[in-house]
């Protein structure tokens, strides 16, 4: 039996940061919200016992049950699809705050040059520099037109940083507060990448250099440097996530709730409309229908793109035609990097996820791409983020995996290795998408995602470049040992890399190539829209969040604007 | 700190027992029991300071509320520990894997929701797959370190006519190598992949927070330098030296 609820006047799928973002504009606006969120409640009281590697890293303790869902993967079409049987190259989250609770918090603004990579790119080096198997597109939108809903979501978060980057867009306002400290590690960058004529920054935080208040009222506090941060929630509030920020102004309004351990199995369509959500009680078993005037899809970029899916909504890609946009320009992120290993010893294990300098001379055009055999770059970045025992065990080349050299090896370097790292960009290729998959089912009885997935010609060209770049930065640093990373081959599923997984869902003018308009609007129902890194079109040389949470700002905006006139919002 | 000296010296009392070569012990019970009392030479000093927080602490060489949950049978536990201290053998560092209650702690973990794959997808149909696709099998980590300690002694029979426990640490290490290989055959799984879940399961042992009953004595954070629980380190962040901080457990949040 299924029970209908009241009706509300938004629904959000999902309760992150933009399912946050969207509710707390939404019900400050007067609009009635409901969050529906599959995870279980949860806040800063709950983070008390955090320093636990083993525990939160190892043990997953924050991520997906996987045994209840998850994806299938292959390489190319022509290999069957498995199941992503065990967590492994991306953390899924779930409960409140959802993966936004485990970031590290480096917060980013894409480049201008993002936002309008195919006519740029064209117009620079000409129509045919990636060649036709890669799905180029600009985004619809400029960075100028996104840069006040950037600047409303880092005077929420309150990011620590400085405005001394000259390749990144125009900032309205300064950062709403100062950097982080600077610790020997990240000097040494920094006097290094300067003599190389390269312009390091500190890193733009979400973990607060000092206690903040945002404009709504909510307190973030000072980041302790206490080296527990990534796959960890803040057992201080001082990483901004939604459970301490938005979710409470949502609250706050009296126009919010959120029913926690409701899982949304379908979105409902009647002719151009959607009518609300179909979800199930995970702890009863009971089915529901939430009505709503307004549904918004505001989950992981995985589980967003699976529910359209799985309720019908929209074309699916299909890569033999190139017909059909759900599903389409599934990127990753590709990761160029060194490891120094050096003979003297650095407090690595102390540190803050966002702790961190970053140079961005190698990032998005700021390097000419004429003789070069791929586009776009990466931020690359020395971070301090706190280095733990079971995860870090860095040995140089040659030295066996395991028994006695092992053991004086990872001891030795263990506070003796730093890396430097890339946000690699990661452009849309043909064969790269998400359906669904025709054997695999979750325990609700739908099919799990289906992600066909692989580095392309351009991925791994831009990997080697920037790899040697941060190779010949580790060697100035004066490693007595560098090492690049490996070429990359086949994407492999097992060893962690990143969790920023992007498109799919993708933003644009052309309903032919975007699933949803610039307002996140749903080019086959208005009342429906869809937030998050899905909307990526390509993925940037950054972390994704910053770009997410300023597209959920500028949605909701658009949200309370369709509630009075209805209709196209384009 | 890691080397600290009570009593005989942890090395000193390796080499007259013959413990770490196996020379001197036979299989069975006898040997089991004397595995697990390697501990015994800092025994009457050391407390665990760990198991119930600082000054609650059980002497080393009887922590009670430390036992098997999984294995039943000593020859099986004591291969299993003889492996997990090849990979990570005692040293002038300081103690390696049985020291650190590795093989408890690994035991403990395959009889919870790791060892059951409580949180992973376990829906066939099964599939070998590509490498990229990652773990494949049908089987649990329980009963893929199972049937792989079983394997290692079946090996240790079939090379050298004795239990895996007696081996030389020359002989252990080159069939443990063969495992790492994928040369030995098993059911359902591979051998390497077998090695890779007890290289790790190793790696989790020594390091994490004593509370899961490996790590002894925080030991293992003592020798790689890492402090545990702390609680800041906004004072000591912009240090230019090394800090060298005494570690805690995540116990001491709920042992005052």
């Amino acid at each position: 039996m299924v029970t209908t609820l009241e009706k509300v006047d938004v629904v959000t799928v999902g309760v992150g940061w933009t399912g946050g973002i969207v509710a707390a504009e939404c019900a400050k606006a007067g609009l009635k919200v409901r969050g529906l969120e599959r995870g279980a409640k949860r806040g800063t009281q709950d983070y008390a016992m955090v320093h636990d590697e083993f525990r939160y890293a190892i043990r997953y303790e924050l991520f997906q049950n996987l045994s209840k869902e998850t994806i299938t993967f292959r390489n190319h079409r022509k290999m069957n699809a498995l199941p992503m049987r065990m967590m492994g190259s991306f953390l899924l989250g779930e409960g409140l705050g959802g993966a936004g609770t485990h970031w590290n918090g480096h917060n980013w603004r894409f480049l201008p040059y993002d936002f309008q990579i195919k006519s740029m790119t064209d117009e620079k080096y000409g129509p045919n520099k990636l060649g036709s198997d890669y799905n180029l597109q600009d985004w619809g939108i400029t960075y100028d037109e996104l840069e006040p809903y950037f600047t409303k979501f880092e005077y929420t978060a309150g990011i620590s940083g400085e405005d001394n980057n000259p390749f990144w867009g125009k900032r309205s306002k300064p950062f709403p507060t100062p950097p982080m400290k600077k610790t020997p590690i990240l000097n040494r960058f920094e006097e290094v990448t300067k003599n190389l004529g390269y312009h390091p920054f500190m890193m733009p935080s979400a973990n607060l250099s000092e206690s903040y208040t945002n404009p709504d009222g909510a307190t973030i506090a000072a980041c302790q440097y206490c080296g527990f941060c990534e796959r960890f929630g803040c057992e201080y509030g001082a990483k901004s996530s939604a459970e301490i920020t938005v979710v409470p102004t949502a609250l706050e309004s009296g126009n919010y709730d959120i029913r926690f351990h409701s899982n949304v199995v379908e979105v409902l369509k009647q002719g151009d409309k959607v009518t609300g959500v179909r979800f199930i009680d995970t702890i009863t078993g009971e089915e529901f229908i939430q009505p709503a005037e307004i549904v918004v899809l505001t989950s992981y970029v995985l589980n967003n793109a699976k529910l359209l899916m799985v309720s019908n909504i929209g074309e699916m890609y299909d890569p033999d035609t190139g017909r059909g946009t759900l599903g389409r320009n599934y990127c990753y992120q590709i990761l160029p990097s060194a490891t120094g290993f050096f003979e003297e010893q650095f407090n690595t294990f102390m540190g803050a996820g966002a702790l961190g300098m970053t140079i961005d001379d190698f990032n998005g055009d700021s390097f000419d791409h004429s003789d070069l055999d791929f586009i776009h770059g990466a931020s690359l970045t020395i971070t301090q983020t706190g280095q733990r025992p079971i995860q870090f065990n860095p040995v140089p080349p040659d030295t066996p995996a395991w028994g006695a050299d092992f053991k004086k090896a990872s001891i030795h370097y263990y506070t003796r290795t730093l890396n430097i790292g890339g946000q690699g960009a990661s452009m849309p290729h043909k064969e790269n998408f998400m359906s669904l998959d025709p054997n695999y089912k979750d325990a609700y009885g739908l099919p799990l995602l289906q992600v066909t997935y692989n580095f392309t010609e351009q991925d791994r060209n831009l990997h080697k470049y920037l790899s040697e770049k941060t190779a010949e930065i580790m060697k100035e640093m004066g490693a007595k040992t560098v090492v690049p990373a490996n070429p990359l081959t086949d994407y492999d599923i097992v060893p962690y890399q990143t969790t920023h997984n992007t498109g799919g869902t993708v933003m644009g003018t052309d309903p032919a190539i975007s699933v949803v308009n610039t307002w996140l609007q749903h080019w086959d129902a208005e009342n429906l829209f869809v937030v998050g890194a899905g909307n990526f079109a390509h993925n940037g040389g950054y972390n994704p969040t910053g770009t997410a949470g300023a597209l959920a700002y500028r949605c909701a905006e658009g949200i309370i604007n369709y509630s009075k006139t209805g209709g196209s919002l384009v | 700190m890691v080397n600290e000296k009570k009593g005989v010296s942890r090395r000193e009392f390796m080499k007259t027992t013959g413990i770490a070569t196996g020379t001197l012990i036979g299989g069975g019970i006898i040997g089991g029991l004397i595995g697990y009392n390697v501990n015994r030479d800092k025994g009457t000093t050391g407390t665990t300071g760990t198991q119930n927080g600082e000054g609650h602490g059980q002497t080393q060489d009887q922590p009670n509320n430390v036992g098997l949950k999984f294995f039943t049978n000593m020859t099986a536990f004591n291969v299993l520990s003889q492996a997990t201290e090849r990979i990570f053998p005692e040293d002038d560092l300081g103690p390696g894997a049985i020291s650190l209650g590795v093989p408890y702690f690994i035991d403990n973990q395959l009889a919870g929701a790791y060892g059951m794959n409580a949180k992973e997808y376990m829906q066939g149909p099964f599939e070998d797959g590509a490498v990229t696709q990652g773990y494949q099998s049908r089987l649990t980590r329980a009963e893929i370190i199972l049937q792989g300690v079983t394997k290692l002694e079946e090996e240790a029979q079939s090379r050298y006519k004795k239990g895996f426990a007696e081996l030389e640490g020359e002989q252990m290490d080159e069939i443990l190598t063969a495992f790492q290989k994928g040369e030995v055959e098993m059911m359902a799984v591979t051998s390497d992949f077998f090695f890779k879940l007890l290289r790790q399961a190793t790696l989790e042992g020594a390091y994490a927070d004593p509370i899961y009953n490996g790590n002894r004595n925080m030991d293992g954070w003592k020798m790689k330098g890492f402090p545990g629980h702390q609680y800041s380190y906004i004072g000591q962040i912009e240090n230019k030296d090394f800090v060298k901080i005494d570690p805690q457990s995540i116990s001491s949040m709920t042992h005052k």
